[in-house]
């Protein structure tokens, strides 16, 4: 082949190939997941990853038995990171079109995965047929996945917010571990004590960057009382004392005592990374962060322990509660959503199966007798049957969760357009972490302003 | 009035096929060349006029419960009302100002002085476009931690401590955000601009500097006569690159400040676009941001290159 007709060649050839890989990925798949045989293939995604040796093993040996069991149903499984639903790869993933059939959401993005227009309304396949525990989820828990009176998705997994401390810096600064603080200003003394004992340790601390800032001022403001939004959603409610109490609170332990550590702008991943490191001594957190401190962070659980969240004058008005749970991509045939459906049972809503396999996690030191989710009704057998097997299997220290699950705080949910409002208040939670001279009430009332404008332009 | 038009009668079959062959001919000469191009257009229209387009069709539109419709300026209305929008755009202006005045202007002299050397001129040189090497995530995780670290453990902090000058928050300082940022950035990326300079400084005929240092002038009449007026072209063609890519700026926002930092002060109009887009379920106000700034940077682009261009 001469040269030119080599270079001709090549060239057509780059072309070629060029254009026919464009074509493949713009192919929409028409795979309906039947085959020919009856067969059905669903794909499912936070199956864990790589690095998460024992909890991949025990998903894939649960994909196995469940299609032993079904054999009629191909379960196939996509990691999508450690925190299953990072949200810009979320939302990456929705406005795509790439989510798997079956795929994990936040409580809060039910409105976004609605706008994309990506779910299912699976309401007439909820029942026992289908999840022989449906009838003990906690309705409550329904409700959040549920608007106009159609479901879109099945809960998983909640958390409420406590006080999570360290009962080694608790001990160090001659704090009662067994006697955490009960309100705020409890908090602020055994801060500023934990902090004494240990000048490279933040006694308290927060969140400040990346949305968690104003998470957390949610979190506070509901212990104090408060609120973000007024009952309609129309207006902002957190410009009064209660938003002031919980700023001029993080203020105090920041400058008055110097008790929360130089370095701020935290978000979650941070935090986290310096509890694991002993360098915290208490956070508002749920108790599942004890689990992330241990299996992400590598921190070790008998160090730690999850009290109620503190209020201003006695334990917490309200908690912030939220979770997760599992939507069906739309488009999906009756017996995809029915696979799907008897997966995510087996998976997550039974005991004795998949995230409630307790004999199996006791030997994994992966952590049995953290008291949440909790995802059946209160007074309902299958709650009853999670609640005995977890106790029987328990490997943590009881002890840990004790004080939490003594005190059954009520549980107040996300704002409306949680995300946008949480960037607004993350500026007022970093301004008073950051800044000695920050003027709480200007704060507030700019980040009121911002929220009223957010909410008149229907962003 | 009436129009006589005169045709002459013409054999169309007879004068097509000659030019038919002609194109034929010209088409099969240039196949090759065609071919190329086509995947180079392709990709073009595929990954950026598509895009382009996309977004400013999206800008004008809205999409709730899968129904997309359209909407007119309420996109645009909306993301003016945005309280960050104004910040991010000053925020952005000011980065780009900075990185302007210590961005452009370092690498300038760290070429001349690299050019100058006489030893150890390529060990140096490596040195400086080391850090274009490292994943600007990575780079940035170093300032973070290491140089950027408000307590006195922090390296900055360590050295002005040592030189007895009052130490910063850094990150932490709404004041300190912005020129924290253009440090890095500049450190990031100054090792490409350096290189480039260098070829051109290269390019000056040493008879210029002899002249020049014949007729008595100094290191500084030397760079301002006859290096910058050299190297005229390539500093004009660098600035706007370096405005364009400034006024995107993203990552460093991102990662040194965990996003919008203290009180906005780090909040730019890429992080601005990113927010509404991936956390606020607004991807049509993210298209809206990203058509202004499109303008924006077309605007400016167009008059600086009128401008070169004149004094040309």
């Amino acid at each position: 082949m001469s040269a030119p007709q080599y270079r001709k060649v090549t060239a057509f050839a780059l072309a070629a190939g060029l254009g026919l890989s464009l074509a493949a990925c713009s192919t929409k798949s028409d795979d309906d997941g039947a085959s020919a045989d009856g067969k059905v293939t669903i794909t499912v995604d936070c199956m864990p990853v790589g690095t998460e040796k024992d909890l991949l093993a025990n998903w894939n040996a649960d994909v196995a038995a469940f299609q032993q069991a079904n054999p009629d149903i191909t379960v196939k499984s996509v990691s999508v990171g450690t925190q299953c639903n990072n949200p810009p790869d979320f939302t990456a993933r929705l406005a795509g079109g790439t989510t798997t059939d079956v795929f994990y959401g936040y409580m809060t993005d039910l409105q976004q995965v609605l706008d994309s227009g990506q779910a299912a309304d699976i309401t007439p396949y909820l029942n026992k047929d289908n999840i022989s525990t449906w009838d003990d989820v906690d309705p409550a828990l329904k409700s959040v996945f549920t608007d106009g009176g159609k479901t879109y998705a099945v809960p998983v997994k909640n958390y409420s917010m406590g006080l999570v401390y360290n009962k080694v810096l608790f001990q160090k600064a001659g704090l009662d571990p067994a006697s955490p603080p009960k309100t705020w200003a409890e908090v602020r003394t055994a801060a500023k004590k934990i902090a004494a004992a240990d000048p490279g340790v933040a006694g308290y601390a927060d969140y400040s960057a990346g949305n968690t800032g104003g998470w957390h001022f949610t979190a506070e403001i509901y212990s104090q009382g408060g609120q973000i939004l007024s009952a309609d959603g129309k207006k902002a409610d957190f410009n009064n004392a209660m938003g002031k109490q919980v700023l001029q609170n993080l203020k105090d332990m920041r400058y008055g005592d110097n008790s929360m550590g130089s370095r701020q702008l935290l978000q979650w991943g941070d935090l986290l990374t310096n509890a694991a490191a002993g360098k915290v001594g208490m956070f508002v957190g749920a108790p599942d962060a004890t689990q992330a401190i241990v299996s992400q962070f590598k921190g070790k659980y008998e160090d730690w322990a999850v009290a109620p969240l503190p209020g201003q004058d006695g334990l917490a008005k309200s908690t912030l509660g939220g979770g997760e749970g599992y939507f069906f991509k739309k488009g999906l045939t009756d017996a995809q959503i029915k696979a799907g459906l008897k997966w995510v049972a087996y998976e997550k809503l039974t005991v004795g199966k998949g995230q409630f396999d307790y004999p199996r996690a006791k030997p994994q030191n992966y952590p049995v007798g953290v008291p949440q989710p909790l995802l059946f009704a209160k007074d309902s057998a299958t709650a009853k049957a999670e609640f005995d097997l977890r106790k029987a299997n328990a490997n943590v220290d009881p002890s840990i969760y004790s004080q939490f699950e003594s005190q059954q705080l009520p549980i107040k949910g996300e704002p409306r357009n949680a995300q946008a409002i949480y960037a607004v208040l993350d500026s007022a939670m970093s301004a008073v972490l950051t800044d000695p001279n920050a003027n709480i009430d200007a704060l507030l009332k700019t980040a009121e302003e911002k929220v009223n404008q957010l909410l008149a332009a229907g962003s | 009035m009436a129009i006589i038009t005169a045709t002459r009668p013409v054999d169309r079959s007879s004068a097509a096929a000659p030019a038919r062959a002609r194109r034929g001919r010209k088409i099969r000469d240039n196949l090759t060349g065609y071919t190329f191009l086509a995947g180079a257009i392709l990709c073009f229209a595929v990954f950026t006029w598509y895009p382009m387009v996309r977004g400013i069709i999206m800008s004008f539109q809205k999409t709730r419960r899968g129904v997309t419709t359209w909407v007119g300026l309420d996109n645009y209305t909306r993301i003016f009302a945005d309280p960050s929008f104004w910040p991010a755009w000053k925020n952005t202006v000011y980065f780009t100002v900075l990185a302007l005045v210590v961005g452009y202007a370092v690498p300038f002299f760290v070429a001349i002085l690299l050019n100058e050397l006489r030893h150890a001129k390529g060990y140096l040189r490596i040195l400086v476009y080391l850090p274009v090497m490292l994943p600007p995530a990575s780079a940035l995780f170093l300032f973070k931690f290491y140089a950027y670290d408000p307590s006195d453990a922090g390296l900055f902090n360590a050295v002005l401590k040592f030189l007895h000058l009052p130490t910063s928050q850094w990150m932490q300082s709404p004041g300190a955000t912005m020129p924290a940022m253009v440090i890095a950035s500049t450190w990031m990326n100054m090792g490409s601009a350096v290189l480039i300079y260098l070829a051109s400084l290269q390019n000056i005929p040493g008879e210029l500097y002899e002249a020049a240092e014949l007729d008595g002038a100094g290191l500084w009449r030397r760079i301002w006569n006859v290096t910058i007026p050299q190297t005229r072209l390539i500093l004009g063609l660098l600035a706007m690159m370096q405005i364009v890519a400034t006024m995107q700026v993203f990552v460093e926002p991102l990662i040194l400040a965990n996003g919008a930092g203290t009180q906005d002060s780090a909040t730019t109009v890429a992080y601005l676009i990113y927010q509404h887009g991936f956390f606020q379920n607004d991807l049509n106000g993210a298209a809206a941001l990203g058509v202004v700034m499109l303008g924006a940077l077309a605007v400016f682009s167009a008059f600086y290159l009128r401008l070169t261009t004149k004094n040309d």
